[in-house]
């Protein structure tokens, strides 16, 4: 198999919890992501799907450190990006870029449409003169379906869809390897949802991208995604290739996200058996003990009270972390 | 035949497009609906010509030339405003000790705004121990009353400095000590504005997207924040020019201000407090002009803060 582009190991990314007006003192932490490994692979997507406050956005910016990880080695490229120097790090971001959730706010108001897709080209000199920075932004409106005579616009001028489009044009300036796709279509309308979504397959195929997409909705993820990794609680809880993880899921957390997907056929949703997950995801500043599932999980066992399960491969490339498979 | 249709349909296009506003014009727009600020802006204007154009009727020389048979004259046709105590016009004195105002007020913000904007700054975008020491220090100052502060130090600096030329005129050095401690006991306001406009933008996902990219510190605090928390210290600045005008009024008054003979408007009211009734022409003059100053740019600073209003921003956009 190729060498994976990313490698991640035990990532762990803690927010300490502070008390006190003069004195800080930490008196606990939320425990956003703890210990997740996965790896992805060149010229992939791996999706990472989980509920609201699971550690998908964290793992995402801690990947890509924008937050610096807790403990745990995220190795890009066969370099350790935890341990380089920031200074490294910085030229080494032209090849790790981010599309963001909200549309509205990945955009600084105050500056015109070209100066915000040319930030890379400047922050990382890739353009030399004044008209190559401008052919290229034209490029990359081109590229993303958006006329060439916007770039001296307000991102107010512009619709969700558009401004989304503006962030992936960002994104790609700087030549990319790997993007993480935070959610990047959860904002927008259905129907620019699709357009969105088939853009950034389009520009895979044409650029050899690489992406992490973080994503909640389980049927644009399998449309999108050629592996997919489930959170829950900062954990992970399995990751399979799509369709094995689709057809088998394994973890019982899995088998009832499967569950609740809408299926647009009334004979199947009435055929098949919905399973109810009980009770709210516990708190990350005090997951339960043992297994972070227990409490919720329909098949529990008295000992995944006490004892964390294994991350491990139980089948070839489907992990998963659950003492019952 | 078609082509002409089309060629019609593109003119008719044309002439219906409309060219997005920018947010400048829209907040033009805004101010321009605010009708006291418009007349503020305005009086402000014939304030400045009064102050700077007179000056190329009268010489300073004028206004400081000094006539004890002509003291405590009431306004008549030869001196339109009366005379002082030792018979200098106080119309001329005005004009000249406008300048000076003006300048106080304008420059002690310029120092206010530097000062508080690069503490609130490195305070609300590093935050931890540099937040809380910085913090500290803001509230340190906030708890002792402006006007001691003044007092003291303008005991401690204003001994002896030398005159200083400037823009072709001689004024006592005592203005930039003035400006500069006005500077130093105002900032304090503004740092924390600006600290919390940080704390908010620093979160937004358009820094985080600039941190992606690798852009520096620098570049984030001044090119990506700072210009998104223009608008608060447009209206905190604006108004603060009051205050700083203001502040030299009561420093001058207490004849720790500006060194005479350089006028001001704050210590020409200085030399009124023993003739409040039997002279009141010594106080009145000078003391309009301040109250009108004051009240103009309070006005201004309304408007702006209106005109640059967030959401009707978003209403417009």
């Amino acid at each position: 198999m190729t060498e994976p582009l990313v490698q991640v190991r035990h990532l762990k990314k803690y927010f300490p919890i502070t008390k006190g007006i003069l004195i800080q003192r930490v008196v606990g932490a939320v425990k956003a992501v703890d210990d997740v490994s996965f790896d992805i692979y060149p010229g992939e997507t791996l999706g990472l799907v989980g509920e609201s406050g699971c550690g998908k956005t964290t793992t995402g910016r801690t990947l890509i450190q924008l937050y610096k990880p807790t403990a745990g080695k995220v190795i890009f490229d066969g370099q350790d990006l935890t341990e380089i120097k920031p200074k490294t790090m910085r030229t080494l971001r032209k090849h790790l870029q981010m599309i963001f959730q909200d549309p509205y706010a990945s955009l600084n108001p105050r500056w015109t449409i070209s100066r915000i897709i040319g930030e890379p080209l400047r922050v990382h000199t890739i353009t030399q003169s004044e008209s190559a920075y401008l052919e290229r932004v034209e490029n990359l409106l081109e590229t993303v379906h958006l006329n060439a005579n916007y770039m001296n616009r307000y991102p107010h001028e512009f619709s969700g869809g558009q401004r989304q489009r503006i962030g992936i044009a960002r994104a790609l300036a700087s030549d990319p390897k790997f993007i993480v796709c935070d959610e990047p279509i959860s904002a927008l309308d259905v129907s620019i949802q699709a357009q969105i979504v088939n853009l950034l397959e389009d520009l895979q195929d044409q650029l050899g991208l690489t992406y992490l997409f973080i994503a909640h909705d389980l049927s644009m993820v399998r449309h999108i995604c050629n592996r997919v990794a489930v959170m829950y609680l900062g954990a992970m809880a399995e990751l399979a290739n799509r369709d094995d993880l689709y057809d088998d899921p394994l973890h019982p957390y899995t088998q009832a996200q499967l569950s609740a997907v809408p299926v647009p056929d009334p004979r199947v949703t009435r055929a098949r058996k919905r399973i109810i997950l009980e009770g709210d995801p516990p708190s990350p500043a005090n997951p339960p003990p043992g297994c972070r599932f227990h409490p919720r999980c329909p098949i529990a066992q008295p000992h995944c009270k006490v004892e964390p399960p294994v991350w491990r491969e139980v089948k070839p490339n489907h992990w998963v972390a659950c003492h019952e498979v | 035949m078609m082509g002409t249709a089309e060629s019609d349909v593109i003119k008719i296009q044309e002439e219906f497009k409309t060219e997005a506003l920018t947010p400048g014009q829209l907040m033009r727009m805004r101010f321009v609906r605010h009708k006291m600020a418009v007349f503020g802006l305005i009086m402000l204007v014939i304030l400045i010509l009064y102050s700077f154009g007179g000056a190329f009727i009268f010489t300073e020389a004028e206004a400081n030339f000094t006539n004890t048979k002509l003291r405590l004259n009431p306004p008549s046709a030869e001196n339109p405003f009366g005379t002082d105590t030792v018979g200098r016009d106080i119309l001329i004195r005005t004009i000249y000790g406008g300048q000076i105002s003006l300048l106080i007020g304008l420059a002690a913000v310029v120092v206010e705004v530097v000062l508080g904007v690069l503490i609130g700054a490195i305070a609300g975008y590093y935050g931890g121990w540099i937040d809380g020491l910085l913090m500290r220090f803001t509230e340190a100052m906030f708890n002792i009353p402006q006007l001691f502060l003044l007092l003291v130090m303008a005991k401690f600096f204003g001994g002896s400095v030398p005159d200083i030329n400037l823009f072709g005129r001689q004024f006592s050095g005592s203005v930039v000590v003035i400006i500069v401690i006005i500077g130093l006991t105002s900032w304090m306001y503004l740092a924390r504005i600006v600290r919390a406009n940080f704390l908010s933008l620093k979160e937004r996902e358009f820094v985080l997207a600039a941190h992606t990219t690798g852009t520096s510190n620098f570049s984030i605090i001044f090119q990506h924040i700072l210009p998104n928390s223009i608008a608060p210290i447009i209206v905190s600045g604006t108004l603060s020019v009051a205050n700083a005008i203001l502040s030299e009024a009561y420093i001058s008054f207490l004849g720790l201000g500006v060194k005479p003979p350089t006028a001001t408007w704050g210590n020409m009211l200085e030399g009124a407090y023993n003739y409040v009734e039997t002279a009141p022409w010594l106080w009145i003059f000078p003391g309009l002009l301040i109250v009108l100053t004051v009240l103009s740019i309070n006005f201004v600073g309304d408007g702006l803060r209106d005109a640059v209003d967030p959401h009707a921003l978003v209403d417009a956009g």
